[in-house]
């Protein structure tokens, strides 16, 4: 057994060997990655009747999908999300890596002031904050009647209930992508800053001619998973506002969790999901886009 | 002339750095007071955690009795189990994984290395319907092994593996051949050795990332025999229970402390581990 495991037989027929690796991780994700979205392809244009077989629905869910209010709302909110939670944090981000590269006082205390909120669970980190914008007792809110402003609810106005949501998650990620810049920024080469140096007194000239584009591929790789992040993560939404007030507030994959698990409509859901799909798929294909020709590797 | 507009430019430089010290501060303490003060709630009992008295009585009361509302001892235990499964699993799973694609030549190889990446974008969160029909067919739902199973094969655990393989020298590989050594000796007695510090990198990330995971174990479980504790968090914090905040605030921080008392031990680590994870 151990010279058949360990010896031989591989030699001449590596590829055997190599399939048989590869056996758990490509069943797994067949599983649990592809077979999913197959399905989702079929429930989205078939419906199951009762007596087992199928029956062709066409591009109904689709239809319904386009006439759906909530879900263009899911849909706007989503990207409204996106475009302030993604470019915030991401500034957010690399000012934090900046500061804390510097030889500033109380270093490592600032950096683990930055990190912390990153460790929390999204659940924990909506605890804290509910209190914080709670209408009556909230620090928000308390903060706020010293300036004579009183009993805000910001979680129960459709007008703010949404930008609620974005403070927490900035406040949640942008220590977690100051890592990678931190990680970026100490492996810059030293003799070209030094050159720079040289050449400019200008901090500001030599962050945007030099630094700027050395940090390039980083800011690529921090603002492709901010905005898969943007559409993937909404603990909170189950926390603060469960998508309310009157929608106001909800984002695709939490309409698709209502979907399937409160109005049990899984065909439905599998239509919301394949539109996620496709979304990440647009994000992705903007990567490959994006580091072919715009950020330069050195 | 020359020597006072030096003069001046150091004037400047010494500003800048002073208001920049400044602003990194304001800013840390503005990020970490939420936390504290919580701290602060969690310790306090009744209005005294919603008041900034310094001479209130600091108390355990609200541990003892989020401890006594919530069975957050099954909660963490759960989470535990599960983390602890699931990343057995992985490390198994990704580890072969990623050594047949950084050493093994056979047609296909890359298709197949494009297929494993998909899972990147493919995330199991997006597929929560899908898969949670799936689990329920294996009888699985309710289960630690429910809880981990979609996690299993992880694209970006192959893909640091395959990396962290591909860069080891082709010598050593070359030279335990030599010695008689078949495919899976080379690869369990020469290259997991050598690759610890990204199994180091890794298992940082996949626990961090696991415990604190929230939408699919709410999907996947339904009873305290499998909840893990961010589900058991959220359950105990809704306004049904009536807790008021000095005890959701203890109830957070039982949650959240095994995973900070592990980072404050390893802080070093936890952050090169998450570098590490963002280069490769």
């Amino acid at each position: 057994m151990r010279n058949f495991l360990f010896t031989s037989p591989w030699r001449r027929q590596p590829w055997v060997f190599a399939w048989l690796c590869l056996l758990p991780a490509l069943t797994l994700l067949g599983a649990f990655t592809y077979l999913p979205v197959i399905n989702s392809i079929f429930s989205s244009f078939f419906s199951s009747t009762g007596s087992g077989s199928t029956l062709y629905t066409g591009f109904d869910n689709v239809h319904y999908l386009a006439d759906d209010p909530v879900f263009i709302k899911a849909l706007t909110n989503n990207a409204w999300y996106a475009l302030f939670t993604v470019p915030t944090s991401v500034i957010l981000a690399l000012t934090m890596a900046l500061w804390v590269n510097q030889k500033l006082k109380g270093r490592s205390f600032l950096r683990l002031g930055f990190f912390l909120p990153t460790l929390l669970p999204m659940v924990a980190a909506a605890n804290v904050w509910l209190f914080f914008y709670e209408p009556n007792i909230g620090l928000l809110n308390r903060f706020l009647s010293v300036f004579g402003i009183n009993g805000y609810n910001w979680l129960g106005d459709p007008d703010t209930s949404l930008g609620a949501l974005m403070m927490l998650t900035i406040w949640k990620e942008a220590g977690f992508f100051m890592i990678f810049y931190l990680a970026a920024l100490q492996s810059l080469p030293s003799d070209l800053i030094e050159a720079a140096r040289l050449e400019s007194p200008s901090r500001w000239y030599r962050f945007r001619k030099v630094v700027m584009p050395l940090l390039a591929p980083t800011t690529l790789f921090v603002l492709i998973n901010a905005l898969i992040n943007a559409f993937k993560l909404v603990d909170h939404l189950f926390i603060l506002t469960k998508g309310g007030p009157n929608n106001a507030s909800t984002l695709l994959l939490y309409y698709i969790y209502e979907t399937a698990f409160s109005y049990l409509d899984q065909p439905y859901a599998a239509t919301q999901t394949l539109f996620l799909l496709a979304v990440l798929a647009l994000v992705s294909a903007l990567q490959f886009a994006l580091s072919r020709n715009k950020v330069h590797y050195q | 002339m020359s020597i006072n507009s030096a003069k001046g430019s150091a004037a400047s430089i010494k500003w800048f750095s002073a208001s920049n010290t400044l602003a990194a501060w304001v800013l840390a303490l503005l990020w970490i007071s939420p936390l504290l003060y919580m701290l602060w709630a969690s310790l306090h009992t009744g209005s005294a955690a919603i008041t900034f008295d310094l001479s209130e009585p600091i108390s355990l009361d609200n541990f003892q009795q989020a401890w006594q509302m919530a069975p957050f001892t099954r909660y963490l235990i759960n989470t535990f189990a599960s983390v602890s499964i699931l990343l057995i699993a992985q490390l198994l799973v990704c580890t072969l994984a990623g050594y047949a694609l950084a050493r093994v030549k056979f047609t296909g190889r890359n298709v197949v290395f494009v297929l494993i990446l998909l899972q990147l974008m493919v995330m199991p969160e997006i597929l929560i319907s899908e898969n949670y029909q799936f689990i329920a067919q294996l009888g699985a739902v309710d289960s630690y092994l429910g809880i981990a199973l979609p996690y299993i094969a992880s694209a970006f655990g192959i893909f640091l593996l395959r990396q962290t393989f591909k860069q080891m020298p082709q010598e050593l590989h070359d030279a335990a051949r030599i010695e008689g050594l078949g495919p899976l000796a080379i690869l369990v007695k020469v290259y997991v050795p050598l690759a610890k510090p990204t199994y180091l990198a890794y298992a940082l990330v996949s626990v961090s990332y696991h415990w604190n995971n929230f939408l699919w174990p709410l999907v996947i479980t339904n009873t305290e025999a499998s909840r893990p504790v961010t589900v058991g968090l959220a359950l105990f914090g809704s306004p049904e229970t009536g807790v008021d905040w000095g005890v959701l605030s203890a109830g957070t921080l039982i949650a959240i402390a095994p995973l900070l008392a592990i980072f404050l031990i390893f802080q070093r680590q936890f952050m090169q581990s998450f570098m590490t994870a963002g280069i490769k």
